[in-house]
């Protein structure tokens, strides 16, 4: 399994992808983060005055990782649709079924794989706000939930991308397919938030979950949401392989 | 009699309503090389993936080494290598690389890797490649490739779909002496749809159309088979069949022209004596008596039609 997950990265990074992914990803939240500082500064010297104002981490490093979140959102599907998808266009699937492994660890090994890059991805976006720490005093416990929840939330990306590549022969249309669904469990809330109090919708949004950890409440009940979708997801997939033995 | 290494009893596969094997079974035993034969879409590539459990038979039983692929999967695959028809590549990947990872997906131990991984190299004559990617080589060499994650963890059984198909003359000469030199350590399941390439590799032929079994034998009863029961004749003169037709065993003559005959006899009762004795007996001027031989497609055209004709 290990020896999956770790062929899966070494893979990802001898195809340029990963690189301008990276490079991109970190261009983008760089400027993000500039611009979090910027504002951050202009409105500083109004509301230091006023007693239990946000500070750092509420203005900057919380911002922040919610920016991430959008952007790993838009660009997850396209790392996810090749896991199983593109295996099985160049028949390379069967090197992998006719070793001596489960289905279980193969799927296994490719998740953690693709998930070891968006948590590098993650960690790397994760190093700027923390950077602040030299200068000022950041709420490390409210840093540390938003950020368990941000890793919640991309292992729940990943799992979905996973099953929906296992899907296909195509790895656009697994990419396509991802794409919607996850931006459907985003803005499915939108329609949520006109009720008051529970609502079915606005419970499924992946994002509304992800909220309250940046405020740093972590709530039994989001963290068992993201590890239902999550393990929901990877045994769908180890399902679906399983049966195209038998089909 | 020894124990068979991989056993498969009455295998049965449908997609669908269509039958694409039909209750086929047979053995493989120690250092065998089996070639399994037939047109193309007879059902040879789905027996393969079956036997290297990458797909599930809906009926039968497959034992290889003692174990059920069935119910162990895990165990019976590490005694299979397995070339299915597109060689498995990862073609970012350097040969040594591939195989290296190929090793540690069939579980070497971590010492042993190295050795594996040299000896596989050096046996598929890629010593030379080692380092350059995959997706850079020819298609032989991606072959060479492809056969040596086959042999890397020292399978019991190497199975082999369809290994030289798309090669160019040499490349085949090449890969069909790598499979023979394999097959001094392994026992080996080919399928191909190329006859010479049976007759050249293997121990036992088995052919195979429409998912049913026709045929299963070894080579040398293919070979028999092969056997002809007619004679080509030729003379100096113009003859008459009628003149040979008492000879005893005879049964019928195909007059070609005056000069040239073939001649039917029984398969018991070679009338070749007979008929030379007679032809200097009576000073005929014999030029040519050859016994006729089949190719290796006649007899596979044979006996695909015998049961074309028989359904």
């Amino acid at each position: 399994m290990l020896n999956i997950a770790r062929n899966e990265l070494h893979r990802l990074f001898l195809s340029p992808l990963a690189w301008v992914i990276l490079a991109m990803t970190q261009l983008l939240l760089a400027y993000l983060f500039l611009t979090h500082i910027d504002y951050f500064n202009s409105v500083q010297s109004q509301i230091s005055a006023i007693p239990g104002a946000p500070g750092v981490t509420e203005m900057i490093a919380i911002p922040l990782l919610n920016n991430a979140a959008i952007i790993i959102l838009l660009i997850s599907p396209l790392l996810t649709m090749r896991i199983i998808a593109e295996e099985r266009r160049n028949e390379t699937l069967s090197l992998l079924s006719s070793a001596p492994m489960s289905i279980r660890q193969i799927v296994l090994g490719k998740y953690f794989g693709t998930l070891s890059f968006f948590m590098l991805l993650a960690l790397l976006t994760l190093l700027m706000p923390v950077s602040l720490h030299v200068g000022s005093t950041l709420d490390l416990f409210q840093l540390g939930a938003a950020m368990l929840g941000l890793t919640l939330l991309i292992a729940s990306f990943t799992a979905i991308g996973l099953y929906i590549s296992s899907l296909t022969k195509q790895p656009a249309i697994a990419a396509v397919s991802t794409f919607a669904i996850l931006f459907f469990l985003w803005i499915i809330d939108w329609a949520g938030n006109s009720n008051e109090g529970f609502s079915v919708l606005s419970w499924l949004s992946l994002l509304n979950h992800f909220q309250p950890m940046t405020q740093g409440l972590v709530n039994t009940q989001d963290v068992s949401f993201y590890l239902t979708v999550i393990v929901t997801f990877i045994l769908l997939t180890i399902r679906r392989l399983d049966r195209e033995r038998l089909d | 009699m020894k124990e068979p290494l991989l056993q498969a009893s009455e295998l049965s596969r449908y997609f669908g309503t269509e039958v694409a094997v039909n209750n086929v079974s047979f053995t493989i035993h120690k250092g065998e090389v089996l070639g399994f034969l037939g047109p193309n879409g007879a059902g040879k590539s789905t027996t393969m993936r079956m036997l290297s459990g990458n797909l599930a038979p809906d009926n039968g039983q497959i034992i290889i080494n003692g174990v059920d692929l069935l119910d162990h999967p895990k165990q019976a695959k590490a005694h299979i290598g397995y070339l299915p028809e597109t060689p498995p590549l990862y073609k970012e990947l350097t040969v040594a690389e591939f195989l290296q990872f190929c090793a540690r997906l069939n579980a070497i131990d971590k010492q042993h890797q190295k050795a594996a991984i040299d000896s596989a190299i050096e046996r598929c004559g890629l010593t030379n490649v080692s380092n350059r990617l995959i997706g850079n080589l020819s298609k032989g060499f991606q072959q060479r490739v492809g056969i040596a994650q086959a042999i890397i963890h020292s399978p019991a059984v190497v199975i082999l779909d369809e290994p030289t198909s798309g090669l160019d003359p040499i490349q085949i000469r090449e890969i069909r002496q790598l499979i023979r030199d394999i097959a001094n350590e392994h026992s080996v399941i080919l399928s191909t749809h190329i006859l010479p390439e049976v007759q050249m590799l293997c121990d036992r032929v088995q052919i195979i159309s429409h998912g049913q079994l026709m045929f299963n034998d070894s080579i040398d009863a293919l070979s028999q088979k092969m056997q002809a029961s007619s004679l080509l004749l030729a003379f100096e003169q113009p003859m008459l069949a009628e003149k040979m037709r008492h000879i005893p065993g005879i049964e019928n003559i195909d007059t070609l022209s005056d000069y040239r005959f073939r001649v039917h006899y029984h398969p018991d009762t070679n009338p070749t004596q007979s008929l030379l004795q007679l032809a200097v007996n009576n000073a005929w001027q014999l030029s040519m008596l050859m016994p006729e031989q089949h190719s290796l497609e006649d007899v596979f055209m044979k006996i695909i039609q015998n049961e074309d004709t028989d359904a």
